[in-house]
């Protein structure tokens, strides 16, 4: 954030006291940068983040050392890919169910475009993307164009990827999974830019952490310091007040949902490049995870309000939790009670934080 | 209509213009369907003039900002602006022509800051390719001095437009209309939701915009806030025009009673003297004729003994 607006120098108004132009209002009490912070939509989410790191470096003895710290991340990463563009259409006030089976969709393409064209792979990825990008401009398009709830449009999308996914992997494999594709021209390349790893000070990290990183840096500089990211906030706080000031909310939809083909396109690359073959009935009930760790980062479910960086602190509240329970040698059954206790306890948290930060305004 | 070049600094209060109305409607009718929402409605809107349309619901008053604002087409009649005849086809045309409309309820996006709010849809923008970028710091400091000039002393820009009160809001989206440019001002019904001290401010601020030489059509029920500030009133009544008068022609007793109904009005007084309260009301059943059953004669009116 840039510092505060500089003074107005002539100021008519005469009973403030105030001559020569005052840095802040004097109306305003305490410390603006406090303020600021209190203002913050991802403030409960970092304060839950805190919360989870604390409890699990007590109960589980092997999650403090730095080889644990990569694996967390690791998980965290190929949520926070998807958490972020779904955060990004939260605030753009609309949902997208499908965007879980479309990562699948998204590697199926890949892999059995270049496998039954025997091209090299690359031809496949590119091909993949076309495809999610336009499987993101339906959804986008059938939701402006019908106006019905996107809770309905991305239903029926996902139903229908669910059954293409597997159909199709049938009828061309005739099995649920796809043929392995690691000794064709292109993979190990394209490996290396999904699937690699590399070691930081001796942290060995995935690629994915990376993209996850670069992808949250360009959604927060979209939101806060573009138009499309002016109409973001405005198509899902007041859509037909922005229409009435010339914002095109249709584009701005239809941009939000290409977003997420992009993001499952990068997700479903990755995982076709880290195990080869794609189980084609993968991705069911992500879509729910991704929508949790935006709303946990502190996006308003009703649009208008909320963060990329929120959404990353969902995702690695997640990566703690799903890692932290292995780590503390409990049964991972018990990891879906500790989302969903998270899930409420953050949300409460977050509206009453911004209780708070409207109140002392 | 004399063909005498417009210049907004010639304000002629009163009516006796003679110069070229920034918008003027003549005779403009519109038909949905075979439903008639508006006929035959005449009106001048001149620069430093406040034009204002007085209806109760239905009236046809939205019809006319509709046709003012760009979105719907007039089937009959002359719409002219700056004396030539046009036809808008969307709103954007006529935010191009200088004509910029505030609805009621659609101004703002309440969780968006205020100078978010003050530039959505218009966005300065620095930098070249990818690095363009929101010119955030002319964004504040714009918003800032523009509420300042007319008088609205925001403690924080940043704060969502939300939190500010509906009065304060409203000013917003007219100071908004004012900066990109707009000569011609469409109000749809500004003071509709607010108490008292919060339509003085807007009101307030709809003088001050009409004394920096726009011309402002104020769409109100309320004839006590348009006798205020109003140079001319038009009066729509099931979608044709009851009345057009300027400041000098009506007195507020008269705009007052024409607003209301005049003789309706007058007629309600006699039906509400006449109906008893019904049955489930407390009041006594009647018969087929609209007479008590226990022949008291005349029941109770509800508001007293109103006499016509």
């Amino acid at each position: 954030m840039t510092t505060t607006a500089p003074p107005v120098k002539d100021r008519p108004g005469d009973g403030d006291g105030a001559g020569g132009g005052p840095a802040k209002d004097e109306r305003l009490l305490g410390n603006p940068a406090l303020r600021k912070l209190l203002g913050r939509p991802e403030l409960g989410a970092v304060v839950g983040a805190l919360a989870v790191f604390l409890f699990f470096s007590v109960v589980a003895d092997s999650f403090l050392k730095t080889s644990s710290f990569g694996t967390v991340l690791y998980a965290a990463s190929t949520i926070g890919i998807m958490a972020v563009p779904v955060a990004l259409l939260m605030i753009g006030g609309e949902f997208d169910l499908s965007a879980g089976v479309l990562v699948t969709s998204s590697a199926l393409i890949s892999s059995m475009f270049s496998y039954q064209m025997t091209a090299n792979i690359w031809v496949g990825v590119f091909v993949s993307l076309l495809v999610t990008l336009a499987i993101g401009v339906f959804n986008g398009f059938m939701l402006t164009r019908t106006k019905l709830p996107s809770f309905i449009i991305t239903l029926g999308t996902f139903l229908m990827l669910t059954g293409l996914n597997l159909g199709l992997t049938k009828l061309i494999s005739d099995t649920v999974s796809t043929k392995s594709v690691s000794d064709m021209q292109g993979f190990e390349s394209a490996r290396k830019l999904f699937a690699s790893e590399l070691t930081v000070g001796g942290v060995e990290l995935k690629v994915t952490i990376l993209w996850w990183a670069g992808l949250v840096a360009l959604a927060t500089w979209i939101l806060l310091r573009t138009r499309f990211g002016n109409w973001i906030f405005a198509v899902g706080g007041n859509a037909e007040a922005a229409r009435a000031v010339g914002v095109p909310v249709r584009l701005t939809k239809i941009g939000l949902y290409m977003g997420v083909g992009f993001c499952a396109w990068v997700s479903g690359q990755h995982l076709l490049f880290s195990f080869d073959v794609v189980q084609s009935g993968e991705g069911v009930g992500n879509e729910l995870i991704y929508i949790i760790a935006a709303v946990i980062g502190g996006c308003l479910i009703t649009g208008g309000y909320g963060s990329a960086i929120g959404s990353a602190v969902g995702a690695f509240i997640f990566g703690m939790t799903s890692k932290g329970i292995v780590y503390a040698e409990w049964n991972p059954d018990w990891f879906k009670f500790f989302l969903g206790a998270m899930l409420l306890l953050a949300t409460l948290l977050n509206a009453w934080v911004r209780k708070r930060a409207e109140a002392t305004r | 209509m004399t063909s005498t070049p417009s210049t907004p600094g010639t304000t002629t209060t009163g009516g006796t213009a003679t110069t070229t109305p920034l918008v003027e409607l003549d005779d403009v009718s519109k038909y949905y369907g075979n439903i008639r929402a508006l006929e035959g409605v005449s009106l001048e809107v001149h620069a430093g003039e406040i034009t204002c349309v007085l209806g109760d619901n239905g009236a046809g008053k939205s019809t006319l900002i509709k046709i003012i604002a760009g979105l719907h087409q007039h089937d009959a009649g002359e719409f002219l602006i700056d004396g030539k005849r046009t036809t808008l086809g969307s709103p954007r045309e006529a935010l191009d022509l200088g004509i910029a409309t505030v609805y009621q309820d659609l101004a703002v996006v309440p969780l968006m800051p205020v100078w978010r709010n003050f530039f959505l849809g218009s966005e300065p923008t620095k930098g070249k390719g990818p690095f363009k970028r929101l010119d955030v710091e002319q964004m504040r400091r714009t918003t800032r001095e523009e509420l300042l000039r007319m008088g609205i002393d925001l403690r924080d820009v940043d704060q969502p437009i939300g939190t500010l009160s509906g009065g304060e809001r409203q000013c917003v989206a007219i100071a908004r209309a004012v900066h990109f440019g707009a000569k011609v001002l469409v109000l749809d019904e500004p003071t509709a939701a607010l108490g008292v001290k919060q339509s003085g401010v807007v009101l307030k601020y709809v003088a001050a915009a009409r004394d920096a030489g726009l011309g402002v059509v104020l769409i109100t029920h309320n004839p006590h806030h348009a006798y205020l500030v109003g140079n001319r009133f038009v009066l729509l009544k099931r979608g044709v025009m009851a009345g057009s008068h300027t400041k000098e022609s009506i007195t507020l007793d008269e705009l007052t009673r024409q607003m209301a109904g005049g003789s309706e009005l007058e007629e309600l007084s006699h039906e509400l003297a006449k109906a008893p309260a019904p049955a489930h009301l407390g009041g006594r059943p009647v018969d087929g004729g609209g007479h008590p059953v226990d022949g008291e004669g005349n029941g109770t009116p509800p508001g007293g003994s109103a006499k016509p």
